[in-house]
């Protein structure tokens, strides 16, 4: 133990350390909306000028690379061909059944593992077990299972996604405070009460949460299942576009499914916000 | 006799072997009465109301609320917590129709009850807002107004102003007098403010820590008013002092 006297006394710091001023690097503060602005801009445009610049210089053979004008002829082509809308439509259908299914398991059973320690002990090692099987690897055995129709892509997805859906419900029934719970039990509530009335709303913004980020993996299966074997869908179309080294009609099919992708998403952003006014900022 | 909390004993298990939490508990509130109980932390004051808001069951003893004995939680027993449980997607109207909502009460008589508690508590002009866009005073005049339109029998209150700052605890502490003396109804709440359970209590139950036992039940006889000027006359000084001594002796400077 070192005593402190008189002779020994503690030297501050020479030099006081003071934290300077930032516009770009702020930590969990907002920037100037016109910044954020450029920023965002910057984050598509930057990448499609050094696409443009690589394939119409030709740094980049345009067999591997097609330009820009390349692939919108593609999709013009896919489109007036009416391979566009067939595809889009069939793996659109594929994802929406799969993933609805999916949804329509995991809430109730989310909820109820999050509830109840009951039903979470008896299903949370199965789940956390299952969950680490890839889905992929189930689709030979859906193939044998199924056949080759709707039903083992279907199938997949709901595989993909219904664990992960199930487990991040789970934690968010976790953060229900428990003297919410209490409180409705105290006002005369039961436990039906509880679980309908206090948890589940409770838990909705979550859900919409766990269903955006899910739903991308149910669009990753359906591309898998269909390079497998299907009649339709985006995949099949990559697919048959790699066997005719058409890389420019697998450009145009990826920024489809970018672009429905992030048309999801925006719409499920919109839905929590129109049913979930409380809890948007 | 209204409720009656007697020879009650509560131990939990914990990692470290059986917790002493209540120790031989005898309380009771009249109709009509306001108790508080106050304690430092590990008084185990909040376990008391919480058995007697049947979110726990005692080890040991009985507590009944009007001869009827407690098996659990029920609308007889409106709770108030320290932190606001209001549920947020409710606008405040919602939140107060809710009780009667969960026992099955018609919407009309629903709205009618709530909207005349929103208006005992004077919050009106809020009755659409929901809890994010109130203060935390409001929130917990929400809180008061939800648990008292399920007409309880007995109004359990666990340090409902502790979240909240001076100024505003003094204005909420007035409300609640107020709003006591209006509708005749009975408190049991529990606080480790000395100076709030003398000033708001007619008879305060002074607890001691680790075991939670009940060292001194005090009648509180403040002449006049109970408005603020009351807390500075020497009566009330008194009994705030006679207290703090009690509690003193208990404190557990080992836990501190």
């Amino acid at each position: 133990m070192t005593v402190i006297t008189s002779d020994s006394p503690i030297t501050p710091p020479s030099s006081t350390k003071n934290l300077r001023p930032t516009v770009f690097w702020r930590i969990a503060e907002d920037i100037p909306q016109s910044l954020k602005w450029v920023l965002m801009t910057l984050s598509v445009a930057v990448p499609f000028c050094l696409w443009w610049g690589l394939s119409t210089t030709g740094w980049v053979d345009s067999k591997f690379l097609p330009t820009p004008v390349m692939v919108w002829q593609a999709l013009l082509g896919l489109w007036q061909e009416g391979y566009l809308l067939s595809d889009t439509l069939a793996s659109f259908l594929r994802v929406s059944a799969g993933f609805l299914l999916a949804a329509v398991v995991a809430i109730p059973v989310g909820i109820a593992m999050g509830a109840f320690t009951s039903v979470r002990s008896l299903l949370e090692p199965l789940i956390g077990i299952v969950r680490y099987m890839p889905a992929p690897a189930f689709i030979p055995l859906l193939i044998i299972y199924l056949g080759l129709g709707e039903e083992p892509k279907i199938a997949l997805i709901f595989i993909g996604t219904v664990f992960f859906n199930v487990l991040m419900i789970m934690d968010a029934v976790k953060f229900v405070p428990k003297e919410m719970i209490e409180t409705t039990y105290t006002l005369g509530g039961d436990r039906r009460q509880v679980l309908m009335e206090v948890i589940r709303p409770y838990v909705m913004p979550s859900i919409f949460d766990t269903l955006r980020v899910n739903i991308a993996s149910s669009w990753n299966l359906v591309i898998v299942s269909e390079l497998v074997a299907a009649e339709g869908g985006l995949g099949k179309r990559i697919a048959l576009a790699q066997k005719f080294f058409q890389t420019d009609n697998i450009f145009a099919c990826l920024i489809v499914l970018g672009l429905i992708g992030f048309i999801l998403d925006l719409s499920l952003q919109a839905a929590m916000r129109m049913t979930c006014k409380w809890a948007v900022k | 006799m209204h409720l009656e909390v007697s020879r009650v004993y509560k131990q939990f298990e914990t990692r470290q072997g059986p917790l002493v939490a209540l120790k031989d508990i005898n309380i009771h509130v009249e109709t009509g009465e306001f108790v508080c109980a106050v304690g430092a932390s590990g008084s185990g004051k909040s376990t008391l109301l919480r058995l007697v808001a049947g979110l726990e069951t005692p080890t040991g003893g009985a507590i009944t609320v009007d001869g009827q004995a407690i098996i659990g939680p029920g609308a007889d027993r409106g709770m108030v917590f320290q932190n606001y449980t209001l549920y947020p997607w409710m606008t405040v109207q919602e939140n107060v129709e809710f009780g009667l909502k969960l026992q099955g009460a018609e919407k009309r008589e629903r709205r009618e009850q709530a909207s005349r508690y929103i208006d005992v508590v004077g919050l009106t002009q809020f009755s659409r807002s929901l809890p994010k866009e109130l203060s935390g005073g409001m929130k917990q005049r929400v809180a008061i107004a939800r648990a008292l339109a399920n007409h309880p029998k007995i109004l359990l209150m666990d340090e409902p102003f502790g979240a909240l700052d001076v100024q505003t605890k003094e204005t909420m502490q007035q409300f609640l007098l107020d709003l006591w003396d209006r509708l005749g109804i009975s408190i049991l709440m529990i606080t480790h403010d000395v100076s709030e359970a003398v000033f708001l209590a007619q008879r305060i139950y002074v607890m001691t820590a680790r075991p939670g036992t009940i060292q001194r039940e005090i009648t509180v006889d403040l002449a006049g008013e109970r408005t603020y000027e009351v807390r500075r006359t020497p009566e009330f000084y008194h009994y705030c002092e006679e207290i703090m001594d009690l509690l003193r002796g208990t404190v557990d400077t080992q836990s501190v």
